[in-house]
Order: C-alpha cells, then structure tokens, then sequence
C-alpha cells in the first residue's frame, strides 16, 4: 500500500528561531533511515514552508497523511522520532503535542487571501506556487488584459494602501498610467519598521512569489518596464527569499526581456534598505533608493508624476502587491465584498502584547476589534481585564474597552484617535501604564525622527521629555496642557507622516486615559503600578510569615528580619525591581 | 501664469512659483529659515506655513505651487501661535549665546527671535553638545548653534558640486558633519558660511574681529578674470572679512581665494613698489628667498617711474639688438579682459610680434 506523506515545518523567522531547521534535519535523516531500515513503501517528502502566523506557538509541525492534516505543536528535534516512528510509520498521531482546537480556532476565524499560501507552500520553490495557481493572474494581465482594463479592475476591487495611509490603490496606478515618461517605474515598499509587525515580512518570507507576481501586474497596469523592492536589511530571510523568486522568474522568462513571450518587459530588483524608520515614507525611500540620506522631501509633485530620479513612480506596499493576483484571478467583486464600502477586502494584523494567541491575523475590512480579540485572539492572557489596544504602530493610538465595538477600516480608526497603520495590533491589559505606553511608543519615533523638521526633531523630544518627567514623579502642573499644545502642534506642522502622527499614542492616551496622567502627576502615583519611581513595596505584617524569600532574592540588601518574624522593608535602600515581590509565595508585599 | 489672492491681494506668477515666490513678490513677509531662493526646495523649518481657503491644515509655502484662484492667508493667530511654538524649540535647542555670538545682529534666529519677542521658553531639555574638531584654517563649525537648515548642505551639493559634508545620526542627535565626522576637508569655498542664517558657520579670519560699525566698500575681486562683485567690511582701515552680494552677477557665490584670501593686503610682506635687480647678472642668488627683507638683498625698491623707464630701455635694447620676436609676453587670468587686450595690442603693436600668451591662452 502506498500512502502519499507530507510533512511541513515551519521556517518563518518564528520557527527558524524555534529550531526549525533542526527539525527539518531531523525529518529529512529520519525518512532517510527509515528508507533503508523500514521497508515501508512511503512517499515521503519534508519540506519547508514560510511562516503560518501562530508563531507562539513555533516551531509548528504538519503531517499530512493521504490529504489528512495533523499539526502539531513546539517541536523540538528531540520530538521527531517518536513522532516519525508513531505517527508516520504506525499511522498513531502523538495527542500531546497536537496543536489542537485553539490552533484551528485562530485559523478557521480568518480570512486568508494574502496569507492564503503562507505557511502552506514553499517559498524557496517557484513551482510550489505555480501549483497553486501562480503566475496565472500575471500571465493573463500580460496576455490577455490591456493595462485600462487591470487599472479599472483594481478600481473596483476597492482596494487600498495597505502600507497605514489607504490611498486607493487603483487611483494610483490610473495616474501611474496616464502620465506618460519613458521610464517610469514600480517599486514595493518593504520597509517594515513599526516594533512589533511582521506581516510584510510572513508574506515576503513565506510567499514571495505572490509580491513580484503583484509586482509584474502593476508593471503592466502602468507601463513601467523597471521595478524595485525595497526591503530592509535586517530582513535576511525574505532578502534572500525574494531574490531566489526574482532569479527563477528571469529563468522561467515571467521577468526580463519579453515576459510570458509578450512585447513587454520589465526588470526587478532588490534594494537593501539601512535600517532607518523613516525610510518607509515614500520619499525618503525613494531618496535612499537613488543613493542619498533618506529623508522624506516636500510633495510638490506626486510620486507618480516624479518620483525615484524624477521618473513616474508607483509605490505600494508588500501586503498591497500580494492581494493584486488574487483580485485578478477572483475579480473585483469577490474582493469588494470582503471588506467595507470604503475598503475592500482582507487586512493582516499582527496580534500581540498581552493577547493569549499572538500572531498573524488576516480578517475582513470591517470586522470589530472586540471580534479580533476575543474571538481570533483568545482573550487576555491570564483571565484579566482589558484595558486598550494599541493599532498601527507608534504613529497609532491606544482605543480604549468602550470603543472594543469600533469596525476595522481607515475611517473608523482614525475617528477613534488611532490609525490603521500598517497593520500592528498591541493589547494592552489592566496592568498597563498608559504614561509608560505612550512614552514607550514616543521613545521610538523621537529616535527615528529623520531629524529634517524642526516639530519633529525638537518637538517629539520635548514630549518625551515631559513624559519622562511626570513618569519619574516629578510632574508638574500645566503638563498636561503643554503635552497636548506641543502634540498637536506636531500633528499640525510637521513634514511627513511620521512627525505628523508621532504624537499620537500621546493624544490618544490623553483622551481616554487621562485621569492616568493627573494620578501621576497630583497624587505622584501610577495607577497600574509600573512606573518605578512611583511604587513602593511594603510587606503586610500580617501575611508575613518570615520565610525568608524576599530577603535572599533582595539585590540591594533592603529587606531585614529574623525567621518567623515579620520582616520590614527599608525604603531607602529598596531599587523596586520587584524580585521580593515575584518571591513571595504568601502574597505579602503590596505593589503600590 | 497663475493667478492667485495673498491676504487679499492678487498677484500673477509665472506657472510652478511657490506660493513664496508669490507673497514676496507682492512684498508680503512670510518668515523663513531654511529657504534659500538659489537652492531647491527644504521644508525643513516649517516657520513659513500658511493657510489656504478649503485646505484642512496650513501647509508650508515654500513647498506648495502657488495655483489660480488659490486663497492664501499668511498671518493669523493660529498660525502665528504654530510660528512662535516652533520658534521656541528651536531656541529650547540653542546654546542662546547671542552676548558672544559672531552673528549677533546678523542671525535670521536671533531676528525672528526679536520679532516674536521671545524671552521665556516654555520648552527646556536636552540640547546637544557638539565637541570642536575644526583644525581647518577658514571655517569655524559650531555645530550648537545649527538649526539644520540645510541650507550648507544645499549649497554644497548643488551650486559648488561639492558635497562635502551631509546630514548624519537622527533625532535630536541629528548633525550636518563632513564624511566620518572628520575635520572639514574641502576646498573652502565658503559658500556655506555665506548661506549660514545662524552662528554655526563662520570665518576663522573674521572670528572676534567685531560685529558693528564696518564700513562697506564694494569692489571686484583680483583674483581672476571672473570679476566677481566683492563687499569688503572695513573696521579701522582694516579688511576684515568679505562677503558678496546675492544680486551681484555672480550671486553671492565667491570662491575660498575672493572668500577668505585677502590677509594679503596688510601683510608685511606685501610687495608695493617695484624692484630692480641689483645683483649682477653672472652672480647667483637664492631664488628660494620669500621674506621681503631678504628678497631686498638682491634688488631694489624703486619708483614706478624708474621700473618702467628701466623696462622700455631694456626692451629697446633687445629689439635692436636681436629684433622684435627675440622678445615675448606672458599676461594673467588675474588681468580683465580689457587689460589683456591692451597687453597684446602692446606686443603685436608697439614691440612688433606675435609672441604673446596667457595661462587661459588668446
């Protein structure tokens, strides 16, 4: 009997961190060995695959036996052989280490058009996403459509910029078209920088293909014969990834000279970005592009009438790209009508901070934030209380429980306080310090601020600075109102997106959070007990049993007291690093 | 042309003006610190935003075409509120020295500082510390006082072709440095002392030379054919520092020798007279002498009178004796063009012959 067998380990950046590789080693020696040991007649073939966006739960395993799935979970090379020895040659899957109900439940709640293959086929290989319908979509564009036809088919599919702004896709590529220059070019933005999102790199790392076929589809809907990818440094995985794709396309004739055989041609290319936050605004990744410091410049004209070296350009994101061959294959309207009116069709969050299933999550424009949460992301980890989440990245705001109902599109988030963004998603629990929160995001841009305009430069350093002050206790009076005249000064005057949404986190939290703020400045206290300037920690005397564990984690030699007395701690000596606090098995030390 | 209202006035500019270019020419000020009307547009200082009828928020009118029937608005208190707010963290950022500063009176900073009567800064923090490494000779770089501008940069790039120095680091750290934060090594042409609206950039030889009551004379640089137009400031009959207009016909832009070489003029060593050899001509001398009170031990300080009669002798001489073309003459680029002219005429004419040249050639 032969039985068709497929094993699939995940090597996104997660599960190469996890291990993957060893794993992968450890499948492939074991078919190896059982080939000649086991006279088992198995057509057995590990592979590996791009990221599938459950990365706590990494390194995340499939063995697929005649069409029928088995996942499992936190595999360790040391778990492969009774896995291989129970599961694939016995035919017994291994119950402890499946993935279970939670991980299908996190799947089956998406709706995966970007992240359809991610996870599924394998990225280094041209042929596994040929398999799945590849390269299709381009060569019908190329053969079959002219480029009004993919510029209105984009139109109506109501897709938008998926890198945070949302400007409609299709508009862009009309004006893309339409200005007439003999070169002209296309480039992806793969500049992924907010802390925290990784969804450009899951779909660059797993599914590569799918961005240049997006790519040659645009390069066509705009007769541009000359594209970039602009992809920062320290993604090597998707670099590398990228490239292969980029070097068998020109081998299979889908890039180059005559592309699918047609009169049209176009050339791609990787451009490895430094590292610089900003250089994820168009602009500056433009000026980056053509060898300068990226620094964003003044719109006086749009990209698409002079962009990179002056020439028309069309710039969208990773995630923009990859929805591009699906809307071609499936058209407009299927894609219209995954979304909203405003926007069509699907978004990847990265879901992460206090969530119990973090990852990559692809819903429908429209879904509700509450849906996100509780129904894709678990809840909170550990049964606590929501407090806020944190969307689109550290040009975002924090949207607090009462608004856990708000849909999901560019408008509603931004009605909220907040952006889309690119895609980041930061629950924050009840023991969050929205002060610490917004000063951790604004740490941030005030450090990537490209340093060009002065409300940027100056003005976000200043803020931190105020936030700094009222975190340590020595906030003053009139902060509050300073923090939100210089935050809207920012917003109102700054040159480019970044400076114009740096204040944000700060806002947003003064809006709904704001009775944190006057805590730590009146009463000198941090409500959600982080601030450590601001806490002090006292043993109960009561619950005290003089064990003795506090004392002996205690760096600073603070806690005094003989066995089975209660012990004191002394204050001037305590640096409230929380060791005692974390010791205590009596619950004794009060965190106030 | 494109026709457009500021503050209510109309005005018609040429189509892809800015709407700055419009407002100064209807003489309206809009302040700015980073524009420069040689150099590309910035929008770096964001001090000369304006409001425009139908636009949600001000933009800046340095970087925005000004468009027919535009509406522009360019004081009100919301928008003097953000110019002021600006302004504040400029200075928040700003060794404020002006007692000691080279530029006192001369800085766009301290002016707008002074128009918006700015005292007290609601903004105080961090600032940065920039430790001098300027053994150049020409140009002081105090990088403190920068608002970076990049106005240097610009200039650097884009009319000398240089690109000398650029923008390093980020944030507040950010700083206008040559390559590897190394000693400025250029060719010193100055020009970005020129456009330098603040302190950070100075001339080593004008350096606490003063600040107020020069007298100006303009005149023409000697050191070449260009003739560019030169203002020298004079203080106790002293040249202290040149400087060149922006609507002369070289634009303000000199070289590092019309900038920065005129330490010349007063030098002891300084030829002002004409000199005759005195050592006879069978006898060597060291031609390796520089000083001038060495150079006296072989020849002689004379009238001009003298020199010139000394040289039509000699050339009489040596046209009679070996004719006209056992003579030639050698002119400079330094000379105009009306002087090279007179000079070959002076060869072909009265001594007779074609042996005339020029380090730029005839």
């Amino acid at each position: 009997m032969e039985k068709n067998i497929i094993i699939k380990v995940c090597m996104g950046t997660g599960g190469v961190a996890s291990g993957g590789e060893e794993v992968l080693e450890k499948f492939k020696e074991m078919i190896t060995k059982s080939g000649l040991n086991v006279k088992i007649d198995t057509k057995c073939n590990a592979q590996k695959v791009g990221c599938r966006g459950f990365c706590s739960k990494d390194v995340l395993v499939d063995v697929i036996v005649d069409d029928v799935k088995t996942t499992y979970k936190h595999i360790k090379p040391d778990m492969v052989e009774k896995i291989f020895n129970e599961h694939i040659i016995n035919g017994v899957p291994v119950n402890e280490w499946l993935a279970g109900s939670e991980y299908n439940d996190f799947h089956n709640k998406q709706t995966k058009v970007v992240l359809s293959h991610c996870g599924d086929i394998d990225p280094e290989d041209i042929d596994s996403y040929i398999a799945v319908g590849g390269y299709n979509a381009a060569r019908k564009a190329i053969l079959e459509m002219s480029s009004e036809e993919i510029v209105s088919i984009i139109k109506n599919s109501n897709l938008r910029g998926r890198g945070g702004a949302g400007f409609p896709t299709g508009l862009k590529w009309e004006l893309g078209l339409r200005i007439k220059s003999d070169v002209k070019y296309v480039i992806c933005n793969g500049d992924e920088g907010d802390p925290g999102a990784f969804m450009d790199r899951s779909v660059m790392e797993g599914d590569p293909h799918s961005v240049i076929e997006g790519m040659i589809i645009c390069a066509k809907a705009t007769q541009s014969n000359y594209g970039y990818i602009y992809v920062r440094a320290e993604y090597p995985l998707a670099v590398k990834r990228l490239q292969m794709g980029i070097d068998q396309c020109y081998t299979r004739g889908f890039l180059g000279q005559n592309i699918f055989g047609s009169d049209f041609s176009f050339d791609l290319k990787i451009f490895q970005g430094a590292g610089a936050f900003v250089c994820g605004e168009a602009t500056a990744l433009m000026r980056s592009i053509e060898g300068k410091r990226g620094m964003p410049s003044p719109k006086l004209w749009r990209s698409a009438e002079r962009g990179l070296w002056e020439k028309p350009t069309v710039l969208n994101n990773v995630e923009t790209f990859a929805n591009v061959p699906k809307i071609i294959l499936n058209g407009a309207n299927w894609y219209r009508k995954l979304g909203t009116d405003r926007s069509g069709g699907t978004k990847v969050f990265s879901l992460s901070g206090k969530v119990k299933n973090t990852g990559l999550v692809e819903v429908p424009l429209g879904i509700t934030l509450r849906e996100i949460i509780y129904d894709i992301g678990g809840g909170i980890e550990g049964g606590k209380d929501f407090k806020a989440i944190q969307t689109g990245g550290p040009s975002g705001g924090c949207i607090p429980a009462e608004l856990l109902d708000t849909e999901v599109d560019y408008e509603s988030l931004a009605h909220a306080g907040s952006i889309m963004g690119s895609g980041g998603m930061v629950v924050l629990d009840e023991n969050t310090c929205m002060v610490n929160t917004a000063k951790f995001f604004l740490e941030f841009t005030q450090a990537e601020s490209c340093g060009k305009c002065t409300p940027c430069r100056i003005g976000t350093k200043r803020m931190l600075e105020i936030l700094e002050r009222i975190t340590s206790g020595k906030g003053k009076e009139g902060d509050i109102e300073l923090l939100e005249e210089l935050g809207n000064h920012i917003r109102a005057t700054s040159l480019c997106g970044l400076g114009m949404t740096a204040a944000n986190p700060v806002l947003s939290t003064l809006k709904y959070f704001r009775d944190e703020y006057i805590a730590h400045i009146k009463e000198k206290k941090c409500p959600a007990a982080v601030c450590r300037d601001l806490i002090t920690f006292t043993i109960i005397e009561e619950k005290c049993k003089g064990c003795g564990s506090c004392k002996r984690v205690c760096p600073s030699d603070a806690i005094r007291g003989t066995r089975k007395s209660p012990h004191r701690i002394d204050k001037e000596l305590c640096i409230k690093c929380g060791s005692c606090f974390d010791a205590c098995k009596f619950k004794a030390i009060l965190k106030v | 042309m494109v026709t457009l209202k500021i503050d209510g006035k109309k005005v018609t500019v040429r189509k892809l003006s800015t709407i700055l270019d419009a407002a100064r020419k209807l003489d309206i000020p809009i302040p700015t610190l980073c524009h420069h009307p040689e150099l590309s547009p910035y929008g770096g200082c964001r001090l000369c935003l304006v409001e425009i009828k139908g636009s949600p928020k001000p933009v800046a009118s340095c970087t925005t075409f000004a468009k027919d029937g535009m509406e522009v608005i360019t004081t009100s208190p919301h928008l003097e509120k953000l110019r002021r707010t600006t302004l504040e963290l400029l200075l928040s950022d700003h060794p404020n020295d002006c007692m000691v500063c080279e530029r006192a009176g001369d800085c766009k900073l301290q002016e707008l500082a002074y128009f918006y009567g700015i005292r007290e800064n609601r903004f105080i923090g961090e600032r940065r510390s920039y430790k001098k490494i300027d053994n150049n000779p020409f140009i002081n770089r105090d990088m403190e006082k920068c608002i970076l501008c990049g106005q240097c940069v610009r200039v650097c790039n884009e009319i000398q072709g240089v690109g000398a120095i650029d923008f390093a680091y980020r944030g507040l750290k950010t700083v206008i440095s040559p390559p590897f934060e190394k000693d400025l090594n250029c060719e010193f042409c100055g020009q970005c002392v020129a456009v330098c609206p603040t302190g950070a950039l100075t001339g080593k030889m004008w350096a606490n030379k003063g600040r107020q009551k020069f007298k100006e004379v303009e005149t023409i640089c000697p050191y070449c054919g260009c003739g560019c137009n030169i203002t020298l400031h004079i203080r106790r009959n002293k040249v202290v520092r040149v400087s060149s207009k922006e609507d002369s016909i070289n634009g303000g832009w000199l070289c590092a020798k019309g900038r920065f070489g005129f330490s010349f003029i007063d030098h002891p060593d300084r030829l002002k007279k004409p000199l005759i050899r005195i050592v006879p001509k069978n006898q060597e001398f060291d031609s390796s002498e520089t000083k001038k009170q060495d150079l006296l031990k072989n020849f002689k300080e004379v009238e001009w009178d003298e020199a010139l009669n000394y040289i039509v002798t000699k050339l009489k001489e040596i046209k009679d004796r070996h004719g006209a073309d056992s003579i030639g003459g050698f002119s400079s680029a330094r000379c105009t063009n009306e002087e090279n002219y007179i000079f070959q005429k002076f060869m072909r004419a009265v001594i007779g012959t074609n042996n005339v040249d020029h380090c730029a050639r005839y």
